[in-house]
């Protein structure tokens, strides 16, 4: 290691929440949402009034990491005083495994195994996004074959539409609705029959690659999505008698976990949450990537901020994803589904046993990956969760020299103090349900 | 792409502050003292959002392509901005010195940006002056090093478990 006096002493602060004799005003005032909610002279106000400073009628617990509703290895520290909540911390990195290090030591032929692991829920958001940010480092971005893109988008909203199918089974379980988790998982397993036949995998497909996608869609495709599109609508509709319209649902989620659109934008949240402040952010829409702009749909909108909002936006956007995918099936074209692209295109089997030279070409660009020219790109999609974006900085080499990936929910999990502060700890489950964080983007 | 364009053509600028375009995306290079202030106009022209904030070690990397006047530097803090009413983007490149890994930390402009920066802070180990909870985010808390550097070899560091039976 070298540079000794730059490598900090690390032992220099505690990443749990301190109680409050510990701390100083400022820092209480901050972890509380003052930053966000109150002008100056209502903190002022709030150092003396309420029962807030009271050390001895408070406490600090620890929720998970291990906890069924954390959603994964979330610790959050909560200061209860009775079942209010006052703090809340966020605990994070459980599930750090140093994504984005190991990324720097596979090729971008090979990226794509480690990114789609990221978000396990939306696997082929990730692998999209990537992919996009290699091709356009490339300069290729415009010469994809149009059934490769057309793939792409059936492929990344289906996956948007199972990926919320799960958080409606795991918002119904963590809410007590237990025969909703079972239908959720249900519905999913149906989509994810349908990746296995395309993919050849459940999840951590790799499918999407730089230049197109690995396979052509596989015969009959067409009525195995048909048979999803006409087994949904139905599905939907038994969830909005079960849960929608239940008042004992609504009594659960509507009022907790108000954020308002300020602070949404404030905390760089994205995705459903930003969405049910009423701020019409999506990048499908407002940055089309793809043909998203030949799209017809509606990007779903809340008005109060809170989990039932929420809750809502994501069962309408599955909706909204149904006709995103009846249109692509009225549009698939025929065609080559990758770039026929001698750098970044290995050559078909067929041609391997005929041809030493596409023997050769298919060991280099499997062992050494293909350069892609120097330069630094950041491209961002709408993944279920929010912005997904990729950030890939090469130095003209066959590995990116920096991938970084900006994950949804990494930033979304940081809006929970806010949503949580003054709410009941039993509400606190409802809470980080509402937010989706998937916990292997968190810690990357 | 390369250093010596600008030295023909003026170079645009925003802010006073270098502007260039990399795969379309507009990128600045203000200073670290102008950091800040830039940024902060940035807010009020309307980029609301602060999307994502990240580094990069270019220690293995030096001869990188900059604009004329900026020194390129070990690190670099990249910052993403997103403006919600023109749909725009903009990104933020800062060179910080080996010698002095500081910068002043957006906490006030943007809160969301405090998970960002520890992160920076514990992978490649640049504090942020005004940061009001800088600890580690992902990694242990007594862990030495910080692993995204490009000297933080994978491999020859023993893997350090906390509490462990020797």
């Amino acid at each position: 290691m070298t540079s000794g006096q730059n490598i900090f002493k690390t032992n220099e602060g505690a990443q749990e929440m301190r109680a409050r004799s510990e701390i100083s005003a400022k820092e209480i005032l901050r972890e509380v949402g003052s930053v966000l909610r109150m002008s100056e002279a209502e903190v002022a106000n709030l150092g003396q009034s309420s029962g807030d400073s009271d050390e001895d009628q408070t406490m600090i617990i620890n929720m998970g990491p291990q906890h069924p509703s954390t959603h994964g290895v979330l610790r959050l520290m909560l200061e209860l005083q009775g079942e209010t909540v006052l703090r809340c911390k966020p605990i994070i990195g459980y599930l750090h495994t140093g994504m984005e290090k190991t990324g720097e030591e596979l090729t971008y032929m090979q990226g794509g195994t480690n990114v789609t692991r990221m978000d396990y829920l939306s696997p082929l958001n990730n692998e999209l996004v990537f992919s996009m940010a290699v091709e356009k480092l490339l300069g290729i971005e415009n010469d994809i074959p149009e059934r490769a893109v057309w793939m792409r988008m059936l492929l990344s909203e289906l996956n948007r539409m199972s990926s919320h199918l799960l958080f409606l089974a795991t918002n119904g379980m963590d809410l007590g609705a237990v025969s909703m988790m079972l239908y959720g998982w249900r519905e999913r397993e149906e989509v994810l029959r349908f990746f296995q036949k395309v993919t050849g995998l459940r999840m951590n497909h790799n499918f999407i690659r730089p230049g197109g996608v690995a396979a052509d869609l596989p015969a009959g495709w067409r009525s195995d999505v048909l048979e999803i599109l006409e087994m949904l609508p139905g599905r939907l509709a038994e969830y909005d008698i079960l849960m929608t319209d239940q008042p004992i649902w609504r009594e659960r989620l509507q009022g907790v976990g108000v954020i308002t659109a300020d602070e949404a934008l404030a905390l760089g949240t994205s995705g459903p949450i930003l969405r049910s402040t009423g701020v019409a952010w999506d990048l499908r829409r407002d940055q089309p990537y793809l043909h998203y702009e030949k799209m017809e749909f509606d990007v779903i909108v809340g008005s109060y901020g809170d989990a039932f909002d929420r809750y809502a936006i994501r069962i309408n956007e599955i909706r909204e994803s149904m006709r995103i995918v009846y249109q692509i099936l009225d549009n698939m074209p025929q065609g080559d589904y990758r770039i026929q692209n001698k750098k970044v295109t290995p050559p078909p089997r067929a041609r391997i046993n005929e041809s030493m030279e596409a023997l050769i070409h298919h060991f280099k660009i499997f062992t050494e990956g293909f350069k892609v020219p120097e330069g630094e790109v950041y491209v961002a999609i709408e993944s279920p969760r929010g912005e997904i974006g990729c950030y890939i900085v090469s130095d003209g080499g066959p590995k990116p020299y920096r991938i970084h990936m900006r994950a949804p929910s990494f930033v979304n999990i940081q809006a929970l103090p806010h949503m949580m502060r003054g709410g009941l700890v039993a509400d606190a489950v409802a809470v980080i349900s509402s937010i989706d964080p998937v916990l292997g983007e968190v810690d990357r | 792409m390369s250093d010596h364009e600008g030295a023909t053509e003026a170079q645009p600028m925003l802010h006073g502050c270098p502007l260039t375009d990399s795969h379309g995306q507009a990128v600045v290079h203000p200073s670290r003292t102008q950091y800040v202030a830039l940024l902060k106009k940035l807010l009020d022209s309307g980029y609301a959002m602060c999307c994502d904030l990240t580094a990069v070690d270019f220690l293995t990397h030096p001869g990188r392509s900059l604009p004329d006047g900026v020194v390129a530097e070990r690190f670099e803090i990249v910052v993403n901005l997103t403006a919600i009413a023109s749909r725009d983007r903009i990104r933020l490149r800062v060179q910080v010195p080996e010698s002095d890994t500081n910068i002043a930390s957006l906490f006030d402009l943007w809160p969301g940006t405090e998970a960002m920066e520890r992160e920076v802070f514990d992978m490649f180990g640049i504090s942020f002056d005004g940061h009001p909870d800088l600890t580690r985010i992902l990694m242990p808390e007594d862990w030495d090093g910080h692993p995204l550097r490009k000297d933080y070899e994978i491999g020859r560091i023993p893997v350090q478990f906390k509490g462990s039976h020797s």
